[in-house]
């Protein structure tokens, strides 16, 4: 019997090679096993961090109104970071208030009007904007935004019409304030609500189109009546995902909010938010309930993002897989 | 039935109307990021001198000593912009002669901790002096310190993410992929400052002290996710005719992936890499929890260290007109560089996309 010629390693069966696939599947598991255990330890490390201050005051962490981590002689240290989490459901909601129409606008005529090859490059521009970093709208709210906001429309706004509607009361000092970081916010999430939005108009069908032109309608009808309608469930996606940026959002409402724990209703009065106060007091807290109660904020923050990232996740994919559908 | 409706007039304005506002709302996005380019070129540009790049952080006043040895305003101490932080190094000055410009021995602890109260002489300069001086010293501590923080951080998120990556590609059936897609979602979906507060409670808090390397653990999560999905879509552009001709010479999964797969999506990949460290580089609100920030250039791993965009933060915070110019320089250098890598990827994917399809 002939002697088999050997050909090349892999081919024989039972070489190192061949072997191989164990030790590369084990590796690739254990790495991808490490991201989710990553998840887990973060998760589990701030709920046994915030376990002092959840024990001490329950939810008034989140709903108390005084946030007084000092003790003196006349209170103990007090903390209800309600002025932070009210802040920050309020310039997120300036955000995505502001940047919803415009984004919604910018999808259409990404997707809908634009001819491709400038909407190849406008939407490079439109992502430049969500690779700015955070720390630059700062630097750019501070010293150009917020002087030109001031003078534009926080001082006469709040003396005119700042008397009748306590919202837009004055007095209007630095500037820095909810209104200001909502908008500066809106910016920066602009993005984020576009290119998803474009992304989503694009899956639907021609026929949805075709059809509703077939009947007479103008292109506006077209786009607002047969291809938003059918997208609608992925374009809340992606405001969801919007708002969850901002809900989250540190440097810029670290910069622009005034970081103030009273609460006024003005929105052109400074206030504070979640993010921030965690940025500006955790390295320095006075004492380890201190401490523990900031991590409380944190934490709620990242389940907050989490349910609005899972939820948005679950709308987008959904369309997605209508679509794929029908498609066919 | 008319040909032409009675409201056609009213609809077609509608349309006009409504398309026009869709331009409107496209410039409303556009103007604001030339604005931005525009302030931070322009103002960025005026804060770049021989000292910018070449200089550690100067206290402001440092230079105009000798000038203004007759100032009479002993109530002012010219506290350490990073006041905010934690430490006030007061200078000891001797009044006759000025100080060094470059770090001064006293300033090595600034950053970390002490406060280290000093007599302050009668020799300070006038306080007006210091609101109008221009921009002193230079940021080449944050320059070197987010490159070896973000370096770091991306040398950690590399192999996780880019092994996550294959895993979700090539074994994408399975029904853990699902966690890992999910968990990779919460990572890239979580604000940057929670990164921050876990690495802070797991880290700096044990050890007692703020590090660059737990700055770039900090970074390494916000990265992992960003290395993870660009992995993952570059190795599924990947034809899978290629990965059947390995398998049908007989190469193993591992084999044909190191040889096969992976080199046709490598680009893809480097761009991924590109942009999660402009992502990484970018990142403040974890660094201020982690690295604390410095004034004194340090390639100390287990100190705190600086970094651009802390820099640019307490700058834009100080009260001094010279380090607020130097906070726009600052910002300058950390926009080049998110630019410089943004537009390099989109060369890079323009040209294999126009290939691959």
């Amino acid at each position: 019997m002939a002697k088999q010629p050997q050909v090349d390693s892999w081919s024989s069966g039972n070489t190192l090679l061949q072997h191989g696939d164990v030790p590369f599947r084990f590796g690739t598991v254990v790495l991808a096993g490490s991201v989710v255990a990553l998840v887990f330890v973060m998760a589990i490390i701030m709920v046994m961090a915030s376990a002092e201050a959840r024990t001490a005051f329950g939810f008034d962490v989140l709903t108390g109104q005084e946030w007084n981590p000092v003790e003196t002689e006349l209170a103990p240290p007090t903390f209800g970071a309600w002025p932070a989490v009210r802040g920050t459901l309020l310039s997120a909601l300036v955000a995505v208030l502001v940047a919803t129409p415009l984004a919604l606008g910018i999808g259409i005529f990404l997707a809908e009007l634009c001819p491709p090859r400038l909407s190849v490059a406008l939407s490079f521009l439109v992502e430049l904007l969500a690779a700015i970093p955070s720390v630059i709208y700062g630097v750019w709210g501070v010293f150009v935004f917020v002087p030109l906001f001031n003078d534009a429309f926080s001082k006469p706004v709040s003396q005119t019409v700042g008397d009748y509607i306590p919202w837009l009361a004055g007095p209007v000092a630095t500037g820095r304030g909810i209104l200001v970081t909502g908008i500066i916010m809106a910016i920066m999430i602009l993005p984020t609500i576009a290119s998803l939005t474009r992304d989503v108009l694009r899956l639907v069908p021609n026929t949805q189109r075709e059809a509703m032109l077939a009947v007479g309608a103008t292109r506006w009808e077209t786009i607002w009546l047969a291809v938003v309608p059918y997208a609608r469930a992925g374009i809340i996606g992606a405001v969801m995902l919007g708002l969850g940026r901002a809900l989250g959002e540190t440097m810029a409402a670290t910069m622009l909010i005034g970081n103030s724990q009273r609460i006024s209703e003005s929105l052109f009065a400074p206030a504070t938010t979640a993010a921030s106060l965690v940025a500006n007091e955790l390295t320095n807290s006075v004492s380890s309930l201190h401490e523990s109660a900031l991590i409380t904020v944190a934490l709620a923050l990242f389940g907050i993002t989490l349910i609005l990232n899972f939820g948005a996740r679950l709308l987008i994919w959904y369309v997605d897989r209508r679509m794929a559908g029908g498609r066919s | 039935m008319n040909s032409v409706p009675k409201n056609y007039r009213w609809r077609k304005f509608v349309d006009q109307l409504m398309r026009g506002s869709t331009v409107l709302a496209t410039g409303c996005a556009v103007i604001p990021l030339v604005a931005i380019i525009a302030y931070v070129f322009t103002l960025g540009a005026a804060a770049l001198s021989g000292d910018f790049f070449t200089q550690a952080y100067v206290p402001p006043g440092t230079v105009e000593m000798a000038d203004t040895a007759d100032a009479t305003e002993p109530a002012f101490d010219p506290e350490d912009p990073f006041a905010g932080i934690g430490l006030d190094t007061v200078s000891e000055y001797d009044g006759s002669q000025p100080a060094a410009p470059a770090a001064n021995p006293d300033d090595l602890f600034a950053g970390i901790g002490f406060t280290e109260t000093v007599n302050v002489d009668t020799s300070m300069p006038s306080e007006s002096d210091l609101y109008s001086a221009g921009p002193q010293g230079g940021v080449l501590h944050g320059i070197i310190g987010t490159l070896i923080i973000a370096g770091l951080g991306l040398l950690m998120a590399l192999p996780i993410g880019i092994f996550t990556g294959i895993y979700l590609s090539e074994y994408r059936m399975q029904r853990f992929a699902t966690t890992v897609r999910f968990c990779v979602d919460v990572l890239s979906g979580s604000p940057s400052i929670i990164a921050g507060v876990v690495i802070y409670v797991l880290v700096v808090i044990p050890t007692q002290r703020f590090s660059a390397i737990a700055g770039s653990m900090s970074l390494a999560i916000l990265m992992i996710p960003i290395v993870t999905r660009t992995t993952e879509e570059m190795l599924k552009l990947v034809p899978d005719s290629m990965r059947e001709a390995a398998r049908g010479l007989g190469a193993p999964t591992w084999y044909s992936t190191f040889t096969v797969v992976l080199p046709a999506a490598l680009p893809g990949i480097v761009t991924g890499v590109m942009l999660s460290f402009a992502r990484g580089a970018g990142e403040t609100a974890p660094l201020i929890l982690t690295v604390l920030g410095s004034n004194i250039i340090s390639t100390a791993l287990l100190e705190p260290m600086a970094s651009l965009p802390l820099l640019t933060y307490r700058y834009t915070e100080s009260p001094y007109p010279g380090e607020n110019t130097l906070a726009w320089g600052a910002a300058f250098v950390l926009m080049m560089l998110v630019l410089t890598m943004n537009i390099l990827v989109r060369i890079a994917t323009r040209n294999r996309a126009g290939a691959g399809r």
